[in-house]
């Protein structure tokens, strides 16, 4: 009956990742996100509930969940109904490949597959379907071009995402998450083998290494939809993008795979290019946190301060610029590698 | 015992979905109902330790091709009409050219002989996919990656000669 028991563990760990990303990816997020825009902007940001507000967001879950669930009239209810759950869990599955660090000698990841990179990046792909469904069944023009303008941008900055993803596979020769940051390990206090600094007999690799990062991370930001990128809810031109007519939890459930998924590429950028939990002194954990949050932070101050993009410099920005780059930068990584 | 239940609930994410493709009358559903289709294939290749197969059928098919035929259908004109009619007047023809299909399919399967010969499978997938790319099909895997750059330059000539 082993395969039984391997369902109950998969079922355990889908409760762990679930809860984990309800309340640091959501709620956390959430609540960052409105104290940093209020420091931008010289707001104070939730204030009232609980010290510094922190509570803020339960009590607006507690909220959402008692909200009524509209489905509009014209609606493809099935669909509508649905669309909310796939970008929920893709977000959720992605989250399966990410390493925490080692407690107790053992490194903390719900599961190790040596597929992982791919993995991370098919499941980003299934989020376009869920948008794209999402914003057709609605029945509203505002929705439809929402949901569209969603899926071309994904696709064109999917291309950017896996060519910048390749040259930290090639300096550690796996797809494996793990065997990427275990290849990271050592170096100047821990930090100097890091791939954002090139391997440590081939420092040249520094270059690719972090132009490579900065792709990435580009790309990562347009991927998760977040300003300068975020055309497909641009407040001014489509009311809200794709989730205009979603209420109460399922609108929250598009807002917890949109916050995963934002966490996820922050987390996978550090295990990717800033050597995963490696890190002098403190603990493994504590490391990874600190880089992922870190980013987390990036992503926020960007979106905080820069404003939106035209669509044709988006297009622009990915074909004609990340696009090209991210060739040129997986052949010199090859060529330097030889 | 366990391979068998993943793989009747395996299968029956691949098929029920499939036929709702071919029964549904609504364009937008029937392309939907792929990609759980889809998905069920990709754990078909996980159950045959394939993972990397499985990992880019969920990336190409359930990722791209699926968005694709979404975006044409949402794109043309009448395409998200609630009702299109499932046949027209040469159904008996469509049929015939069915059960002929069926009829070859099933005799092709039935006499086939299926090797059942223990092998062992390389540890890193992955690394192995690439270097038979590389190597032994290099030519196959240059002249697909040739085709694909002679349509990608095609498109962009259609669709540049509309301005």
């Amino acid at each position: 009956m082993s395969w039984l028991w391997e369902i109950f563990k998969a079922t355990l760990a889908a409760v762990a990742v679930f809860t984990f990303l309800a309340l640091v990816g959501a709620m956390l997020g959430v609540y960052l996100e409105r104290k940093i825009s209020g420091w931008i902007q010289s707001r104070l940001g939730p204030k009232h509930v609980g010290p510094q507000g922190i509570l803020q967001t339960v009590a607006d879950t507690v909220k959402l969940l008692q909200k009524e669930n509209i489905v509009p009239t014209n609606a493809d209810a099935i669909t509508f109904n649905v669309a909310p759950l796939m970008a929920a869990v893709a977000g959720l599955l992605a989250w399966i490949i990410i390493p925490f660090g080692p407690i107790f000698g053992r490194v903390v990841i719900v599961r190790d597959i040596n597929i992982g990179l791919l993995f991370f990046i098919a499941m980003a792909s299934l989020i376009v379907i869920a948008i794209l469904l999402g914003g057709w069944s609605s029945n509203n023009k505002y929705a439809l071009l929402g949901g569209f303008r969603s899926a071309s941008q994904m696709i064109s900055y999917e291309i950017p995402l896996a060519l910048a993803v390749l040259v930290p596979v090639m300096m550690a020769g796996t797809l494996s998450t793990v065997g990427i940051v275990e290849a990271q390990r050592g170096g100047w206090l821990g930090i100097g083998n890091w791939f954002i600094f090139g391997l440590p007999g081939n420092r040249w690799l520094l270059i690719p290494g972090a132009l490579a990062f900065l792709v990435f991370f580009t790309a990562a930001t347009a991927e998760v939809n977040r300003v300068p990128f975020d055309l497909p809810e641009a407040e001014s031109e489509l009311v809200a993008g794709y989730f205009s007519e979603y209420t109460g939890m399922r609108f929250a459930l598009f807002q917890l795979g949109e916050y995963a998924e934002a966490f996820a590429m922050a987390a996978l950028t550090t295990v990717l290019f800033l050597g995963g939990w490696h890190g002098p002194l403190l603990p493994g954990v504590v490391w990874f946190f600190t880089k992922m949050f870190a980013l987390v932070f990036v992503l926020m101050w960007v979106r905080w301060t820069y404003p939106r993009l035209r669509l044709d410099q988006l297009l622009h920005l990915s074909w004609k610029g990340l696009v090209p780059l991210g060739f040129v930068l997986v052949l010199v990584t090859g060529w330097l590698l030889i | 015992m366990g391979e068998l239940g993943a793989f009747i609930i395996l299968a029956l994410v691949t098929l029920l979905p499939a036929a709702a493709v071919v029964t549904s009358r609504n364009l937008v559903r029937a392309a939907m109902s792929l990609v759980p289709s889809f998905l069920g294939v990709a754990g078909l290749f996980v159950l045959l330790q394939a993972e990397f197969v499985a990992g880019i059928q969920i990336l190409i098919y359930a990722g791209a091709i699926a968005v694709l035929i979404l975006f044409v259908i949402m794109l043309t004109a009448g395409g998200t009409g609630t009702a299109v009619r499932q046949a027209n007047e040469q159904r008996v023809v469509g049929g015939l050219a069915a059960a002929a299909l069926t009829a070859a399919l099933l005799a092709l399967l039935l006499r086939t002989a299926w090797p059942l010969a223990a092998g062992s499978l390389p540890r890193a997938n992955v690394a192995a996919v690439g270097s038979a790319f590389l190597t032994t099909f290099v030519l196959a895997f240059e002249i697909s990656s040739v085709v694909l750059l002679v349509s990608l330059v095609g498109a962009l000539v259609i669709a540049r000669r509309e301005r």
